[in-house]
């Protein structure tokens, strides 16, 4: 599915996509959240733009490690140490892997994600990048466990996020600032299960 | 290249933004090298970003860190000496500072009696310093407690929310619980404290003209000519209702009688802070305060202490909040108790 130089090249195109959106992003959290998600994952993944050239040649579970580390000490706000664990977590599971089939992009998705729904107290439903992932991760379970085929279930996968993502618009936020909001939530769709859903086309594009 | 590139959104139409800075992604570098060469006695900087610690680190007692994002003016580098707060962490514009620079502070002001984190309650600042609480345990074996602050009384505190925010009653947990550090007290004691203030301050406030983020470069929220935001959070979030402006009085009524309301100040003894948002003149919050002591002696409830001024800001958010803290013996004391730190000087 990927090597060490595909993974850059996946890497290269969130950077890119997440710099390209990020006043939509911005955009999305100004109106239930507090205005700041798109600058400050774009203000991470800027640096981890910086330390590309330090990522030839490693194994991948490394580069996720680094990855991490990075938004961690970058991002602020409530998505650096959510994306920050997300990718550690993915790091320390792909420990040594110079390449990652299907089975290790799936396992990985799973620490990833049970990463964030630890260190965030969240469950699926609350309104937040959760609601894209969990969906995403199922979805590209059941259609590589029919098939075997990676497009076909990045495309499954792809598409339960972005359904995801239309899913939070009709649930009230009861984590994070938007949960303040109550009812006026609805209607709205979560920032951070927009920009899971950009890093997973990426994925999508390029594997 | 133009000076005003820096100004200049590229990907909307171009906006000017008038702010009297040098570069966007400048402004929070520049604030704090600015304030510790304002004050070099009583701060100084960590290496690793914007992290102030006390220039005379006092040893053998409880250290207290805060911090949060940048924009809330003094708070909260502005706290930082004898009688209040060993490091404060400083993020970019209204978002959380970093677990790595929490740790480094954290670690800058152990004295080896532990350290008490006063965290207000924002997903981001609490994820934040929790990471950096396990880093000090995990790395350094540094003991760390918390203590979240959550007075602003405008927002639902339910299992459906995370909690009402915290907003500019957190000055008065840095006051009391810093002053019981310096008597010595245990983590313990001092985190004790620091509930406690929690536990009795209430605070609410609304803005007549919203703030703009420099990394953002236009405002948050929008508010009509004649409108007002009632219950307005420190970043610019929402409060409870958007209505036609009123009368200082009429304010001053809504915000007291939702802070009145909360707890039962029926008897008890009050501190009053009368806080600016950033853009509001000093005549504008004692005609707020005017209003506030008046409506307490109406009730009987009596006015130990009244900070009026600019504690807790939010940019150039035009507004301001009131905070109620019912006191006991215990707390007068430790509000009486000798500060002296760059915005706040309590004499000996």
């Amino acid at each position: 599915m990927a090597d060490n130089a595909k993974v850059i090249e996946i890497i290269k195109k969130i950077i890119a996509d997440v710099d390209e959106q990020k006043l939509f992003l911005t955009e999305l959290d100004n109106v239930i959240g507090d205005g700041d998600h798109g600058i400050n994952l774009a203000r991470g993944f800027d640096a981890v733009n910086e330390m590309m050239d330090t990522f030839e040649g490693k194994d991948i579970g490394a580069i996720m490690k680094a990855i991490g580390m990075k938004l961690v000490s970058t991002v602020g706000g409530a998505s650096g140490p959510l994306y920050g664990t997300a990718f550690m977590k993915s790091g320390a599971y792909l420990n040594g892997k110079a390449e990652m089939n299907m089975e290790d992009f799936l396992g990985m998705m799973e620490v990833a994600i049970d990463g964030i729904m630890k260190r965030g107290k969240a469950v699926r439903g609350e309104k937040t990048m959760l609601d894209a992932m969990i969906p995403a991760l199922d979805a590209m379970k059941e259609s590589y466990a029919a098939d075997g085929d990676v497009k076909k279930a990045l495309d499954a996968g792809v598409a339960a996020a972005e359904e995801g993502i239309e899913f939070t618009k009709t649930i009230i936020a009861t984590k994070g600032r938007a949960s303040y909001l109550g009812e006026r939530s609805i209607g709205h769709q979560d920032p951070g299960a927009t920009s899971f859903t950009l890093m997973l086309k990426a994925v999508q594009a390029l594997a | 290249m133009s000076n005003l590139d820096h100004f200049l959104l590229t990907s909307k139409e171009e906006i000017i933004l008038k702010k009297i800075i040098n570069a966007v992604n400048q402004v929070e570098d520049q604030m704090i090298a600015g304030m510790v060469k304002a004050y070099p006695q009583y701060v100084k900087k960590l290496d690793c970003g914007n992290v102030v610690v006390r220039a005379d680190k006092k040893e053998g007692k409880v250290a207290l860190i805060s911090g949060g994002g940048s924009g809330h003016e003094p708070a909260h580098g502005g706290f930082v000496g004898k009688g209040m707060l060993d490091a404060a962490v400083a993020g970019a514009v209204f978002t959380s500072p970093t677990p790595d620079q929490i740790y480094e502070g954290i670690k800058a002001i152990d004295a080896g009696k532990g350290v008490l984190m006063v965290v207000k309650n924002y997903t981001g600042d609490v994820l934040n310093f929790e990471m950096a609480a396990e880093m000090a345990a995990d790395m350094d074996g540094i003991e760390v407690k918390e203590v979240v602050v959550n007075d602003d009384v405008a927002v639902q505190d339910s299992l459906y929310t995370t909690g009402r925010r915290g907003v500019a009653g957190t000055v008065l947990v840095h006051k009391i619980a810093g002053a019981m550090a310096e008597t010595g007290a245990s983590l313990d004691e001092v985190q004790a404290v620091a509930q406690k203030v929690i536990d009795n301050v209430r605070t609410m406030g609304m803005a007549i003209r919203p703030c703009t983020v420099p990394a953002a470069g236009e405002p948050g929220f929008t508010l009509a000519d004649d409108e007002m935001e009632i219950g307005i959070g420190i970043h610019g979030e929402p409060g409870v209702e958007k209505k036609p402006l009123e009368t200082a009085d009429e304010i001053v009524d809504t915000l007291m009688e939702k802070i009145l309301a909360d707890i039962d100040y029926a008897g008890s003894e009050v501190a009053v802070m009368v806080n600016g948002c950033g853009a509001t003149p000093l005549m504008e919050l004692f005609v707020v305060n005017n209003r506030v002591a008046d409506i307490l002696a109406e009730k009987g409830i009596k006015v130990y202490k009244t900070l009026v001024g600019e504690f807790m800001t939010s940019l150039e958010m035009e507004g301001f909040s009131i905070t109620l803290l019912r006191l006991d013996d215990q707390l007068k004391e430790l509000l009486d108790a000798e500060a002296d730190t760059p915005a706040m000087t309590v004499a000996k």
